[in-house]
């Protein structure tokens, strides 16, 4: 089963990348851009039939290591 | 009087710290590797910069998981004293022992340069050799130095004087133009509510002598020999 996390900043913190990406997509003449938060994403894989466990688990995993919750927000989904 | 360095795969201060403390202060001092879970008797833990495993994830979000840590940690909440220097600085906030985060530096650029800082709190065992209000130069060397924490925790620690150094000009003002990395409210390290853990993104170690053009940073080492031994 796959599992897929992504971490981002929470909202009102500062992105400085995002930032950076919103500039330069500003530049390239993507003029309907008004912000940009930047990101990851954990594509991840687990044994196992249980999609409820398999995302509890990975809740877990973000909480514990994926996301530094001081800064990052985080949603887990099954990949289909 | 006995420091613990430890050496994460991909610490490069290691030896900085362990010079400063062995060669400058004539104190013992030991290297201590990630996987041991011994401070060898150690009366103060060093963690020293770098790039523990490699920065990958987050600076010190992997480091934190060593085997050392625990022990570090336990160290820590018994009273011992903690030095955490840029790369040890971040590690100690993913390991949850000192509060908030670092995000990449607002110019998105790696930094390496002088900063100014001024000495907030002289009441911590690292700091108890520097004049309160006293501007001290240090260099720094970091791509997430920009420090942050929610505002009622950085008001806690307003309150509770443990704010230990801010970005500063050369008058001692704290100006945005002097923050290097975007840090809420100039903040360049902190301290734990007891004291005894203090994380710093300036390098003390990197000033600690005068054949190196800068010894600022030397009396944070002899800051915690003197306050060891005045226990």
């Amino acid at each position: 089963m796959k599992v897929e996390v992504r971490v981002y900043p929470k909202e009102g913190v500062l992105d400085p990348q995002g930032k950076a990406i919103a500039a330069a997509l500003g530049r390239l003449g993507h003029r309907a851009v008004r912000d940009v938060r930047a990101g990851k994403v954990f594509f991840i894989e687990v044994e196992g039939k249980d999609a409820k466990a398999a995302e509890a688990d990975a809740k877990k995993m973000a909480e514990e290591l994926l996301a530094n919750t001081v800064i990052e927000g985080f949603d887990v989904r099954i990949v289909p | 009087m006995k420091f613990a360095i430890v050496v994460f795969p991909g610490s490069n201060c290691d030896q900085d710290c362990l010079h400063v403390a062995k060669d400058l202060l004539g104190c013992e001092a030991e290297l201590v590797w990630h996987g041991d879970r011994d401070l060898k008797g150690a009366d103060i833990a060093i963690l020293p910069g770098g790039f523990a495993y490699g920065d990958y994830l987050r600076a010190g979000a992997l480091a934190r998981f060593s085997p050392v840590m625990e022990t570090v940690s336990a160290f820590a909440k018994g009273g011992g004293l903690v030095l955490g220097i840029c790369n040890g600085f971040q590690v100690l906030l993913e390991a949850g022992l000192l509060p908030g985060a670092m995000r990449v530096n607002r110019g998105l650029r790696y930094v390496c340069r002088d900063v100014k800082m001024r000495v907030e709190n002289t009441d911590t065992p690292f700091t108890r050799l520097y004049s309160e209000g006293e501007v001290v130069t240090m260099p720094i060397g970091h791509m997430e130095g920009n420090y942050t924490a929610a505002p009622d925790v950085l008001d806690r620690l307003e309150r509770e004087k443990r704010v230990v150094f801010r970005y500063c000009d050369a008058s001692g003002r704290v100006v945005d133009e002097a923050n290097p990395n975007g840090a809420d409210r100039g903040i360049a390290g902190i301290a734990s509510r007891e004291g005894n853990v203090v994380g710093l993104m300036p390098h003390p170690d990197r000033c600690a002598e005068a054949v190196l053009g800068n010894d600022a940073g030397r009396k944070m080492f002899e800051s915690a020999v003197a306050a060891l031994a005045a226990r």
